[in-house]
């Protein structure tokens, strides 16, 4: 837990936070005003949620609550209050053995900078736990709500279909 | 995705060692991706300064005015406020940013980090507030009062040409910054004697980089040591060093600059030296206190400099079967507010020809003032443009002689028995603008079978019988890339035994860590596994240009083969005397140096070290011993080495909301020799997405008072995994002789003929209709408006 609460450092009310962040139980004095972004990247130091334009567009800062993905620069830490959490850091598992979006991200070169990777492997992987992705038009529209400036998408729609078969092997699927 | 090998697979530069794989040419998976896919990656704002401070900027929201006056009173007064500083507050920062690239002929004017009395554009800093957070700084922001005298602005070329166009400088009796033309053969004769003439006039936005990790700047003073550390997010941290030094009136050791471990993207803007770079380190030193900026979004939109207006004049003339006699081309380049540098309409200037072999040609560039922030490099910088001017009429020429668009293409393009091709320009440098080598009409065959050119066209007739709005479009391309003046590497053997390489250049997500251990274990004979590389650090390495123009792997990567090389034959020279076997019989078996092929006969790097770096204090070294194994090479192109490439693509256009959709797109590119083609796709595809967005979406709009209109993601589009569609890829390897990997660049090749490309495709989509796009983007308003106007042709 952050020693000072961070409502002394935004020079705001302040309020008390019990989340479970990654599995683990956090709480602390929040600002109100703290977006959910800010606080786990500064006051947890879970660094791997970025937050890239502020305004819910780009999805760098995508992190799952309650188990939906959610842009975390539009949501209050507050908000947060009772909730579960889940941010890229969780996502392998606790032996660092990857998960199978993570692993066909770096087989097809699905990032290059890493700045929103996080944020599109969050949104995937959400969409992943609702079913098989089968067709690249389907893998198009899951990626559809994330921005990313480096790779072209080409190897992230690759990625999304293996990381689906991997996840429903029984499944049809355009991935060879 | 599809990749092909159409031409022999790449030369390997590098002879390989018996027994070793080769790594110069392999699909090598990056060493970076386990932490950034883990959330482990370390970026600028991730950075561990416990305590520091906070800053935010007061910009101005008026694109002219003068500054009355500025009251900070209520804001100083607010809780968890530190200082707040205006420009008249820091005279010592009241000193003009050189432009990057500059000219004889510019009318520079100077731009300051912070101005105390004039501003230009909207989003130029006034007032910087440090406070103990982002969020107080930004409380603070709010209750400054600034008192500005608004004054009129010109918001385009166009505007500030015009007659009795506002000055955007008060200095200036115009709003020219700088005129030059370049001339070869008799440009004017031709025209007036050449059998057919066609003339048009293009214009392409405003657009930004948009690296999806904004700017950003740390600073910490040392007082004990004097040194100043900054951790920037930029491109070229040497030049940063050497800006600050020049700032502050420092020694440049004194100043230490840290790019971050990992880079949030790049694409041209985070090259250049913007005022808050200046700012921050200035203010925690006075404080001596840590100070961090992180640039959001929205200031990123008014702030950052962007890149790409053009307006272009552009007339050819030609014979009856197509062949260009003359090619004139006029354009107008918006520098915005200052002239941070000249680089952008200087490669316009002269990629005007591309790949044809022109006999007259006049390329003219009038670089004008504007209200609006600062233009510079942005992934393709400012080829794209001339693609558009030049490709663009190659299939005006076409229609207007009823001949095939490629077909044209192919009767003027330069063979390959003609390189070294002297174009009859001049390089920015002064030099004779030079290709050295390539061979576009194969690639534009390869690319036109894998298209299947003759196919598609067939199916365009049947689509267009049957009502469709089917087009197709090429664009070809050169890009003079693995530019000077030099990149260094230093290789040392460090005392656990592995191989550091370190490089002044500081990757933007190109996998860095990487390609440079590839090179170097080929140079070496070393396998990967023990060699290391770092980047970014000023004090690690004494010079350095940085990564930007496509030329990294060009300068840095043939440093770092020259310097494998050489670190090869020292750590053998040590090797040769502890084993007491000539060095031509050693090689290397995994982390150890071995004579004649026999395991009991070697020694292991760490030993090496233990002798050669480490020693034992007071005893002589053995004889034939070099103290210290480390090399520090640097390399110096002679030249640009010219990148090509050519894309085919077809779309469709709904007529009834002028939408376009890519049915198909091809590209093919020849960058010669590929260290990691995984790598080099990837740069090719994701630059081809940034040319989707200009063809398509990107503009940076501002109105006629000098407002942004685009300044959040809502009002300025960028392309999702939705807009940009499946690509086929085509490679052609074209050794460049300029250097000993036979390299070229590949950042921005994938970009730069993109929105030609797209417009030469959507125009023919509409022939029907004879209308006519001249403007990008491409947006369905514009499509609609092209097919409804009534006096085309």
């Amino acid at each position: 837990m952050p020693e000072s609460p961070s409502g002394t450092r935004t020079g705001h009310e302040t309020q008390v936070v019990r989340t479970t962040v990654n599995g683990v139980e956090r709480e602390a004095e929040v600002a109100t005003r703290l977006t959910l972004a800010d606080f786990l990247r500064h006051e947890l130091r879970l660094t791997g949620t970025h937050v890239g334009c502020e305004h819910g567009v780009c999805g760098a800062c995508t992190v799952h609550v309650d188990g939906a993905a959610v842009r975390s620069c539009l949501m209050l830490a507050v908000q947060a209050n009772g909730r579960r959490v889940d941010t890229v850091e969780g996502l392998a598992g606790p032996d660092g053995e990857l998960a199978p979006i993570q692993e066909a991200f770096s087989k097809h070169h699905a990032l290059q900078c890493g700045f929103c990777t996080s944020g599109f492997l969050m949104s995937v992987a959400e969409a992943l736990k609702e079913g098989p992705i089968e067709t690249e038009q389907a893998a198009r529209e899951v990626l559809g709500g994330n921005i990313c400036r480096c790779t072209g998408y080409a190897g992230m729609v690759d990625a999304v279909l293996e990381a689906s078969q991997t996840s429903y092997p029984t499944a049809k699927g355009e991935h060879a | 995705m599809t990749a092909e090998a159409i031409a022999e697979a790449p030369v390997r530069p590098v002879e390989a060692t018996p027994g070793k794989q080769p790594m110069i040419g392999a699909p090598v998976r990056r060493r970076e991706d386990r932490r950034l896919i883990t959330g482990q990656g370390r970026y600028l704002d991730d950075l561990e300064l416990p305590g520091a401070y906070e800053a935010a900027f007061v910009r101005t929201p008026h694109a002219s005015a003068r500054i009355r006056s500025i009251d900070t009173t209520a804001a100083a007064r607010l809780p968890g406020v530190i200082g707040i500083w205006t420009g008249a507050d820091l005279p010592e920062l009241v000193k003009p940013i050189p432009p990057k690239v500059s000219n004889p002929l510019l009318r520079d004017m100077p731009r300051y980090p912070l101005p105390p009395e004039r501003v230009h554009f909207v989003g130029e800093p006034v007032a910087v507030v440090v406070a103990e957070s982002r969020y107080v700084a930004e409380d603070a922001v709010e209750l400054i009062e600034v008192d500005y005298e608004v004054l009129p602005a010109v918001s385009s070329t166009t505007a500030a040409l015009a007659p009795d166009a506002p000055r955007v400088h008060d200095e200036l009796d115009d709003n020219v910054a700088i005129h030059v033309t370049q001339v070869a053969g008799e440009p004017e004769e031709a025209l007036r004697t050449a059998p057919h003439r066609l003339s048009e006039r293009f214009v392409i936005a405003r657009g930004g980089g948009h690296s999806m990790e904004c700017r950003g700047v740390a600073a910490r003073y040392d007082v004990g040591t004097g040194q100043l550390t900054v951790w920037p997010s930029t491109q070229s941290p040497h030049y940063t060093r050497n800006m600050l030094a020049y700032f502050y009136g420092m020694d440049e050791d004194d100043v230490r600059v840290v790019v971050p471990r990992d880079s949030g993207g790049g694409f041209g803007p985070k090259a250049q030296f913007h005022g808050e770079d200046a700012v921050i380190p200035y203010v925690a030193m006075l404080l001596r206190h840590p100070v961090k900026w992180i640039e959001d979004r929205s200031e990123n939109f008014v702030a950052t400099m962007m890149e790409r207006n053009q307006v272009h004049h552009v007339e050819v003339g030609f014979d009856d079967d197509g062949k260009l006699i003359v090619v004139k081309n006029v354009f107008e380049h918006d520098q915005g507010a200052y002239c941070a540098g000249l680089q952008v309409p200087m490669i316009t200037l002269s990629t005007l020809p591309g790949q044809y072999r022109i006999p007259n040609i006049h390329t003219e560039l009038i670089g004008c003032y504007t209200n609006m922030v600062p233009t510079s490099s942005v992934r393709g910088a400012g080829r794209p443009q001339a693609v558009v001017a030049m490709e663009r009429m190659m299939d005006r020429i076409a229609e207007h002689l009823g001949l095939d668009p490629a077909e044209v293409r192919l009767r003027n393009m330069i063979r390959a028995d003609e390189f070294p091709y002297k174009v009859g320009l001049t390089f920015r440098d002064g030099s004779p603008l030079t290709y050295d080598s390539g061979d576009f009409p194969s690639l534009t065959k390869a690319v036109l079978a894998r298209f299947d050119y003759d196919g598609e066209r067939e199916r365009q007739a049947l689509a267009r019988s049957a009502g469709r709005l089917v087009g197709i479009g090429l664009g070809a391309y050169v890009e003079g890339c693995g530019l000077g003046p030099y990149e260094g590497a230093r290789l040392r053997l460090t005392n656990d035994g592995t191989v550091l390489v370190t490089l002044a250049a500081t990757p933007l997500g190109q996998g860095y860590e990487t390609i440079y251990a590839q090179i170097a274990s080929d140079a070496m004979g070393l396998d990967m596994e023990h060699i290391a590389v770092a980047t970014g650090d000023t004090s690690r390495i004494p010079f350095g240009q940085g990564s930007f123009a496509s030329r990294t792997t060009v300068t840095a990567g043939s440093a770092t083969l020259q310097a494998g090389r050489e670190l090869r034959e020292k750590i053998f020279e040590v090797a040769a005397v502890l084993l007491g076997a000539p060095a031509e019989e050693l090689c290397f078996q995994g982390d150890r140096v071995c004579a004649g092929g026999d395991p009991g006969r070697s020694v292991s790097l760490r030993d090496i070290v233990q002798v050669s770096n480490i020693g034992k204090h007071g005893i002589t070294m053995p004889r034939g011993v070099p103290a210290g194994i480390e090399v520090t090479s640097y390399f110096s192109p002679e030249r640009a080495s010219y990148a090509s490439g050519i894309h085919a693509a077809t779309v469709e256009v709904d007529p009834d909301t002028g939408q376009i959709k890519i049915l198909r797109y091809v590209i093919g590119h020849d960058c010669g020799n590929v260290i990691n083609p995984l790598l080099v796709d990837g740069q090719v595809l994701g630059g081809f997405a940034h040319g989707i967005g200009n063809a398509l979406y990107e503009e940076s709009f501002y109105d006629d008072a000098g407002q942004p209109q685009s300044a959040s993601y809502l009002d300025y589009s960028l392309p999702s995994a939705i807009e940009v569609p499946k690509v086929e890829l085509v490679h052609q390897f074209t050794p460049s002789p300029l250097n000993p990997l036979g390299v070229k660049g590949a950042g921005e090749g994938g970009t730069i003929p993109v929105p030609a490309t797209i417009a030469n495709a959507v125009e023919d989509a509409l022939r029907p209709f004879g209308a006519r796009i001249t403007s990008l983007p491409i947006t369905p308003a514009k499509v609609f408006a092209a097919m409804t106007a009534t006096n085309h042709r």
